[in-house]
C-alpha cells in the first residue's frame, strides 16, 4: 500500500487501536435510542405530518363552512362537535406509518444491521413505537391549534383535551400492533398503505365523527355505533367539553387491550422468526 | 487450527426456491475470503446465516467456534454486517446514523460522539458528517456503511458486495478498506460478482452456484483448473470472430473457451508455446488480431469452464 485512494487512510490503523467494546445496552437504552432515531426522521423529514395533516385540514375547512350551518346552526357550533373527531380521524391515519416505517426499514437492510448487534431483539419495534407516540403528540398539537384558530373552545379546559388525546394516543399505539404485522407481511411500503387505508376508510368513516348519529338511519345506527372509532370520537367530545364521559371510555380501553392483546404477540412472533 | 467459520451442509429454501443446497465452508482466522457466485447464487443467505438474521434448514455455521443458531447473541459481539443494500438510514445524518449504531453497542452519548467523529475522520467523511445520508454519492454511501461495522471493531466483517454499482475511485477505495481492515487482523468475508475483485482481495474464495460451492481454493489454484495459461486474442473485427475460433479450434484440437465479449477470443493452451501456431494460422487466414497475451486464465472463464455460463450473465433460476 504505497499510495493511499483513501483521504485519511493511515487512521484506520488507530481505529483499531483506540477502540474498546462496551458491554451491550440494557433494553431500555436500546429502546430509548432508537426512540430517538424516530424523533431524528420527524426533525428531518416532517413533510410525514404534513402528508397526513392536510387532509384533515381540509376536512375541518370544507365541512366547518359548507355543512357546518346545515349541520349545527352555524360553522362556528359545528366546529365545537367536528374537531375532537377530526383529531382522531388524524392521528389513526398516522398509524400507518409504524408500518410503512417499518417496512421500509426491512427492505432496505437496516433491520439487518439492528438485529444483527448484541442488543435485546425487540427494541427496534419499540423504539419505533415510542417515536410514533411522539408524532402522534406533535399531530394532535397541530390540529388543536388549528382548531382553535377556527373558533374551536373546548369547555372542558387543558385537562379535558389532555386526557381526550391520552384517549386516542392509547388507540392509535394499539392499532399501530395491527400495521407492524401488515408491515412485515408486505412488500412495499405503499402496500402497507393501500392495505391499511382498506380497513381505516370504513373504520374512521363509518363513525360519527363528521354527523351525530341519530341523524343516521337506524340500520346504520346499529353499525356505527359499535365502531371503536365512534366510542372513540364520543370520549373525545366529551373529555374536550368538559361533558360527563358514559361508557365511551371503557370501550374505547377494552378495544385496545384486545388488539394489543392479540396482535402484539402475534407480531413479535413475526419479528423474531427470520425472513 | 481455529478457523473464523466454518460450514457443514448449510440447506435453505425460500418456497420452492432452494437458496442454498449444502454449503460447506473453511475460513481461515484473519484472512480474507471471497464468495463469488452471479445473482441468485446464494451469497446474501450465506451471509445472513452466518449473521444469525437466518435460521438454515439443515447443516450447521459456526464463527469463532459458537453456533450461529445456539450462541446468536456471542456471535453477534463478535461480527459486523455491512448488508448488500444499505444498512444505514437515509434519513440520518451521518454522524446521527454512527452515534445510533454506537448507542446500540452500549457506548455512552458521549464515547459514541467521540467514537463517530474517529470514524468519520478516518473514513474521509467529516465535512459529510452533519448531511443527511442520503445526500451520500455512492462511494460515501458505502464507506458510512462500512464505518457502522467498525464502531465496535468486529473480529469478523461481512461484506455484501461491497463495490457493486461503484465507479472505480470508489471501488479501489473500499479495496484500501479492506486490506486495511484485514491487516488489522479482522477475518474479512465478502461476496462479489467481480472475478477481478476476488482475484485482488481473498486469499481464497468459493464459487457458488445455485446455492452449492462448485469450486474452492485460492484463485491461483482455480486458475490451474481450466488449464495452465490462456491466449486472450481482441480482434479487430467482430464478425471474424466464428472463423477465429474455427482455426483455433483446428490448430489445438479444442480449447477454445466460450465468452460474451464480441471481439473477444480465449484458448486453453496445453503450453505457451502454442501460441505461435494459432497466430500464424490467423494471420495466414487474414484474420484481423488487434491484441494478443498470453496468461493465467481470467476468473470470468474459470466460471465460464466450472459451470458453463457467464457468471456476469447467468442463466436465470426460476423465480430469482
Ligand atoms: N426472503 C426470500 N424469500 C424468497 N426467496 C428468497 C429470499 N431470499 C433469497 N431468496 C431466493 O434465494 C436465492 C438466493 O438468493 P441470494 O439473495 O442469497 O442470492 P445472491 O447470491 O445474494 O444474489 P445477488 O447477487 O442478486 O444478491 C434467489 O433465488 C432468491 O430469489
Ligand atoms: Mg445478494
Amino acid at each position: 500500500m504505497t499510495t493511499s485512494v483513501l483521504p485519511n487512510g493511515e487512521r484506520i490503523h488507530e481505529l483499531f487501536a483506540m477502540h474498546r467494546r462496551p458491554n451491550p445496552p440494557s433494553a431500555l437504552s436500546a429502546v430509548g435510542t432508537l426512540a430517538w432515531r424516530a424523533m431524528l426522521k420527524i426533525k428531518h423529514v416532517p413533510f410525514q405530518l404534513f402528508d397526513v395533516t392536510v387532509m384533515p385540514i381540509m376536512f375541518t375547512l370544507l365541512f366547518t363552512y359548507i355543512f357546518g350551518g346545515a349541520l349545527e346552526g352555524s360553522p362556528r357550533q359545528y366546529i365545537q362537535y367536528l374537531l375532537p373527531g377530526i383529531l382522531v380521524q388524524t392521528v389513526v391515519f398516522i398509524t400507518v406509518y409504524t408500518g410503512m416505517g417499518l417496512n421500509t426499514d426491512i427492505h432496505k437492510g437496516l433491520f439487518d444491521r439492528f438485529r444483527s448487534l448484541p442488543m435485546w431483539q425487540p427494541a427496534p419495534l419499540l423504539g419505533a413505537l415510542a417515536g410514533d407516540l411522539f408524532r402522534y403528540s406533535v399531530a394532535s398539537a397541530m390540529i388543536l391549534v388549528i382548531g382553535l384558530i377556527l373558533g374551536f373552545r373546548p369547555q372542558g379546559g387543558i385537562v379535558g383535551v389532555l386526557l381526550a388525546v391520552a384517549l386516542v394516543l392509547v388507540f392509535s399505539f394499539a392499532l399501530s400492533w395491527l400495521w407492524i404485522i401488515v408491515g412485515m407481511l408486505v412488500r412495499t411500503p405503499e402496500s402497507v398503505m393501500t392495505t391499511s387505508f382498506i380497513f381505516l376508510m370504513p373504520l374512521t368513516f363509518a363513525s360519527d365523527i363528521f354527523v351525530r348519529l341519530d341523524t343516521m338511519p337506524r340500520w346504520l345506527q346499529e353499525v356505527v355505533g359499535r365502531n371503536p372509532v365512534t366510542h372513540l370520537a364520543n370520549a373525545s367530545r366529551d373529555l374536550m367539553h368538559g361533558e360527563p364521559v358514559g361508557n365511551d371510555v371503557l370501550w374505547v380501553l377494552l378495544a385496545s387491550a384486545v388488539i394489543v392483546l392479540v396482535a402484539s404477540p402475534i407480531a413479535m412472533r413475526m419479528y423474531r422468526k427470520e425472513r | 487450527m481455529l478457523h473464523a467459520i466454518e460450514t457443514t451442509g448449510l440447506i435453505k429454501s425460500f418456497g420452492a426456491t432452494r437458496a442454498l443446497d449444502g454449503v460447506n465452508l473453511r475460513i481461515r482466522q484473519g484472512s480474507v475470503y471471497g464468495l463469488l457466485g452471479p445473482n441468485g447464487a446464494g451469497k446474501t443467505t450465506t451471509i445472513r446465516i452466518l449473521a444469525t438474521l437466518l435460521k438454515p434448514d439443515a447443516g450447521s455455521a459456526t464463527v469463532l467456534g459458537h453456533d450461529v443458531g445456539r450462541n446468536a447473541r456471542t456471535v453477534r459481539e463478535k461480527v459486523s454486517l455491512t448488508g448488500q443494500y444499505a444498512s444505514v438510514d437515509e434519513d440520518l445524518t451521518g454522524t446521527e446514523n454512527l452515534v445510533l449504531v454506537g448507542r446500540l453497542l452500549g457506548f455512552s452519548w458521549r464515547d459514541a460522539r467521540r467514537r463517530a467523529s474517529e470514524l468519520l475522520d478516518a473514513f474521509g467523511l467529516t465535512e459529510a458528517a452533519g448531511r443527511l445520508v442520503q445526500t451520500y454519492s455512492g462511494g460515501m454511501r458505502r464507506r458510512i456503511d462500512i464505518a457502522a461495522s467498525l464502531v465496535a471493531i468486529p473480529e469478523v466483517l461481512f461484506l455484501d458486495e461491497p463495490t457493486t454499482g461503484l465507479d472505480p475511485r470508489s471501488r479501489n477505495q473500499v479495496w484500501e478498506l479492506v486490506r486495511r481492515i484485514a491487516a488489522e487482523g479482522t477475518t474479512v468475508l465478502l461476496t462479489t460478482q467481480y472475478m477481478d475483485e476476488a482475484d485482488r482481495l481473498a486469499e481464497r474464495l468459493a464459487v457458488i452456484d445455485h446455492g452449492r460451492v462448485i469450486a474452492e481454493g485460492t484463485s491461483r489454484e482455480l486458475k490451474a483448473m481450466v488449464g495452465a495459461s490462456a491466449l486472450h486474442l481482441r480482434l479487430g473485427r467482430a464478425d471474424q470472430r466464428e472463423r477465429a475460433q474455427v482455426l483455433i479450434a483446428r490448430v489445438l484440437g479444442d480449447g477454445v473457451i466460450p465468452g460474451t465479449d464480441p471481439t473477444a477470443v480465449t484458448a486453453r493452451l496445453a503450453n505457451p508455446s502454442q501460441a505461435a501456431a494459432v497466430l500464424t494460422a490467423l494471420s495466414q487466414d487474414s484474420v484481423d488480431v488487434a491484441e494478443f497475451s498470453v496468461g493465467n486464465p481470467t476468473l470470468d472463464e474459470v466460471f465460464f469452464a466450472l459451470t458453463g455460463h457467464s457468471a456476469e450473465h447467468p442463466v436465470e433460476n426460476g423465480q430469482s
